[in-house]
């Protein structure tokens, strides 16, 4: 694609062609918005292999019970402030996370961001201690619920301003072409940060310069207590990267399996070099936007007919009882999920606050 | 293990809260998801819900009841084999209101977090001494000076760097093939081809964010905004993304970037784009903020800037981007962050300064000598850290103190020193400390309200004579 390159060399590539439609590789006919949704079209699920089917569902019921936990221990006043949970989207970051290169690619979120942190593989002692503020957090204790990172794993936060992270991603991105590491960002957002000013700037720059990065929507359905289609005006995300030429694709996000087999389309499209691909995940959270959210936007039977029907984990089970996994395996492992959530949850209720002393570190990096 | 259900906190500030009315009674099955209980906050009545299966075993605290302490058991559910009627209510009075019971449950006070750690008085800590300050780098006797623009030195300081180290990029509006708005970025492009130098679409927000993310991958950029003026566009990253992220990430994250260009008023462009920002930007923890005055001073400093691991922001003047000064010919000439420059010694008063305004301070202090009033004129060039020891050691000496700023007077830099000087220098204080600045008011077009809204060399000559008392 003759895409301008990073010096913005100015060589406009929508110089009038009228006649040469056939020849121009920009032109209608091949440009490629809908060739990656054509690929998960042709192949929706992931084809994994028992072992991968089993770490699929022990990472996501992870999830599921570390932030239960955490809702608890909120519910008790050891986690303060904000606290958003992740529950019900597990599907999405895990079906992501695990098609990603470790060694070189990055990611980025939000404010929810707990499961994006254990889809890593991060000890979930040191997340749960950074939401009870204790020194042994991943922040010291000085981040919190929404300020976790882990500059060892790429995970690069953990952003309360909404919509930051993705030209923060973006940025990321820049990194990753100008380092020429082969690495490519994920740079995840919700359906609210979705209307802000700073997504399009970058999906513009990133179209642009042609910069490994995959755009995730995580379409929850509400942006807090607003849903999708009172702030919306084009309520199908993935279509909002046309403008800017960008490929968009549409995935159920409560299926780890098809999330997984559209992160392979389109890593493999960005890793070849094509640029910017923004993928949309429908899911949806169960809980309030943060534990502080009475949730009256929406009625009980919506959610419970998620719960029952959609639920990524319980999908999971389903596909794994089918595959022959005997019911006692399937709790022993839940057992073992939630001796290992307690065990976080004790470790981050006993270990000590920062020094006082710590109020003053880390403002900044040099002496002057 | 029969479960505690007990009395959950739903917002950030709860402590107590009202058991509304219970949705499940003794003996019903419940499964994860389901509400049992209504309970009101003060800002809300949200629904309590079952994170577990079982069956509810003992209700203890009635519905209706009002002041429920965060905490306080409120139900006890027995787990899957467990017979519901034989659990017993937790050891104690556990009546409805019985809050001394709900806090042995708890061991830790509710939204409090552990008493650990807590033992010392916030008045004890030690709180990190500021060092004295390294004196620039003596200029070597013999050493060349040449006469350079500010622009010149600016540009020389970016590409002296750039030279050095891979991972610097510039990346602005027009910074390459246009050479520069304000041609600062003049020649960049063709010393260090379009992978180093970036021309952006005029998006701020968009690019700050980009250059901010591209400092926490691990580049060295240098993020040039047109003017300062649209940098509020993208003041969100400065703050919130860049000063911040080493401190949230427990000093795991850094963000070394360079926010650069020009600030302050310009010539007769109006309100929307003169305004000077260095007050809003040196309020910030975690942001170095330099706005020098001289070409010498720009150029080892933006060489400073750029080597810093933090965030810097980085303030210059439309209006002596053209001005030439004396800069020595070094091989690296690399100025000390922090620290004030003493531009004239003087021992009757001392007139702080910083960016073009130190201009003005020394045009002042010209005319103050020839009616016999010696002053001294600091420049600040740092404005955070600001170098307070700098300032008071020449308050010791000439007992007066002006300071001059080309910004509006309230909250201004002048206001910190005033602060300044009355919380660590009160006792050298002959007289109050006066702030000329800009009038308080939108900058206007018109070019004679323009002149009588913006700082000027006999403005400072008054303060100074009403200081040593020579009116």
């Amino acid at each position: 694609m003759a895409k301008a390159s990073a010096s913005g060399n100015g060589k406009s590539n929508k110089a009038p062609a009228p006649s040469a439609a056939s020849e121009n590789p920009d032109s209608e006919e091949n440009f490629a918005l809908r060739t990656l949704q054509e690929s998960l079209d042709k192949q929706k699920r992931f084809e994994a292999s028992q072992e991968q089917l089993m770490h699929f569902y022990e990472q996501m019921l992870l999830i599921r019970r570390f932030e239960e936990k955490a809702g608890q221990l909120y519910g008790l006043g050891l986690i303060g402030g904000f606290c958003h949970l992740y529950i019900g989207q597990e599907a999405v970051a895990i079906g992501l996370q695990s098609a990603l290169d470790n060694d070189r690619d990055s990611v980025i979120t939000g404010y929810r961001d707990h499961g994006h942190m254990l889809a890593y593989g991060i000890d979930p002692k040191v997340i749960m201690a950074e939401l009870t503020g204790r020194a042994a957090g991943i922040s010291k204790g000085k981040g919190g619920s929404m300020h976790m990172f882990s500059t060892e794993h790429k995970f690069y936060g953990g952003h309360g301003i909404v919509g930051a992270q993705v030209s923060l991603g973006g940025g990321l991105a820049f990194a990753h072409k100008y380092n020429e590491d082969g690495g490519l960002c994920l740079a995840y957002f919700g359906d609210g940060a979705a209307n802000q000013g700073q997504v399009y700037e970058t999906m513009n720059m990133a179209a642009l310069w042609n910069l490994p990065i995959v755009f995730v929507v995580e379409n929850n359905q509400y942006a807090m207590g607003t849903a999708v289609k009172r702030s919306s005006a084009e309520t199908e995300f993935y279509r909002r990267g046309t403008a800017f030429r960008i490929p968009g694709m549409e995935v159920n996000g409560m299926d780890v399996l098809e999330v997984r087999q559209a992160a392979e389309i389109a890593f493999a499209h960005v890793r070849e070099g094509n640029g910017p691909v923004l993928m949309e995940c429908n899911t949806y959270r169960y809980r309030g936007h943060s534990m502080s959210d009475p949730a009256k936007y929406r009625t009980r039977e919506e959610v419970q007919d998620q719960r029952e029907h959609n639920d990524p984990i319980e999908r999971m089970k389903k596909l794994l009882a089918e595959n022959g996994v005997a019911e006692d395996k399937l709790k022993e492992i839940d057992k073992g999920i939630r001796a290992t959530v307690s065990e976080a949850a004790d470790f981050a209720e006993s270990s000590p606050e920062p020094e006082p002393g710590e109020l003053y570190t880390d403002v900044l990096v040099g002496e002057y | 293990m029969p479960i505690e259900l007990k009395m959950p906190a739903l917002s950030p500030t709860m402590e107590e809260g009202t058991l509304a009315k219970w949705m499940v009674k003794e003996g019903d099955t419940v499964s994860a998801g389901d509400v049992l209980a209504e309970i009101e906050t003060d800002k809300a009545t949200m629904e309590f819900e079952s994170i577990d299966e079982g069956t509810v075993g003992k209700i203890l605290v009635a519905e209706g009841t009002e002041e429920v302490k965060v905490g306080t058991v409120i139900a006890i559910l027995a787990a899957e084999g467990e017979d519901a009627s034989d659990i017993e209510a937790p050891s104690g009075d556990a009546s409805a209101d019985d809050a001394s019971a709900a806090s042995d449950e708890v061991e830790d006070v509710p939204g409090e977090g552990k008493d650990v750690g807590r033992e010392g008085n916030p008045l004890d800590i030690d709180k990190p001494a500021a060092k004295p300050r390294a004196d620039d780098p003596e200029i070597p006797a013999g050493t060349n000076m040449v006469k350079l623009t500010v622009r010149e030195a600016l540009r020389d300081a970016m590409a002296e760097e750039m030279r050095l180290d891979d991972r610097i990029f510039v990346m602005g509006e027009e910074v390459a093939e246009y050479q520069g708005a304000y041609k600062v970025t003049q020649g960049l492009l063709d010393e260090f081809g379009p992978k180093r130098v970036i021309d952006t679409p005029i998006t701020e927000y968009g690019f700050a964010g980009i250059g901010t993310g591209a400092a926490m991958g691990g580049l060295r950029p240098v993020v040039e905004f047109m003017t300062f003026n649209f940098a509020m566009q993208a003041i969100d990253h400065i703050i919130n993304s860049a000063a911040k992220t080493n401190y949230m990430s427990g000093g795991q994250m850094r963000c070394p970037v360079v926010f650069r260009g020009p600030n302050g008023a310009a010539s007769r462009v109006g309100a929307q784009h003169s305004q000077n920002y260095g007050p809003w930007y040196a309020s910030v923890p975690g942001l170095i903020v330099i706005a020098p005055y001289d070409a010498s001073d720009a150029k080892g400093l933006l060489k400073a800037a750029i080597r810093s691991d933090d965030p810097v922001v980085f303030l210059e003047n439309e209006l002596v981007y053209g001005q030439n000064f004396e800069v020595a010919q070094l091989d690296d000439h690399v100025l000390p962050i922090g620290k004030a420059r003493i531009m004239r010694e003087g021992s009757d008063v001392t007139i702080v300064s910083y960016s073009i305004a130190v201009g003005v301070a020394l045009e002042a202090a010209k005319e103050l000598a020839e009616q016999g009033i010696d002053a001294e004129v600091i420049d600040l060039r740092t404005l955070r850290p600001l170098d307070t020891e700098t300032i008071l050691e020449s308050l010791a000496k000439t007992n007066r103190v002006v300071i001059a700023e080309e910004g509006w007077p309230t909250c201004s830099i002048a206001s910190e020193v005033v602060a300044v000087c009355m919380e660590q220098g009160f006792d050298n204080l002959d007289a109050p400390v006066l702030r000329v600045c800009n009038e308080d008011v939108p900058l206007p077009y018109a070019a004679n309200l323009e002149k009588l809204a913006l700082i000027d060399k006999d403005r400072v000559v008054a303060a100074c004579k009403k200081v040593t008392y020579s009116e």
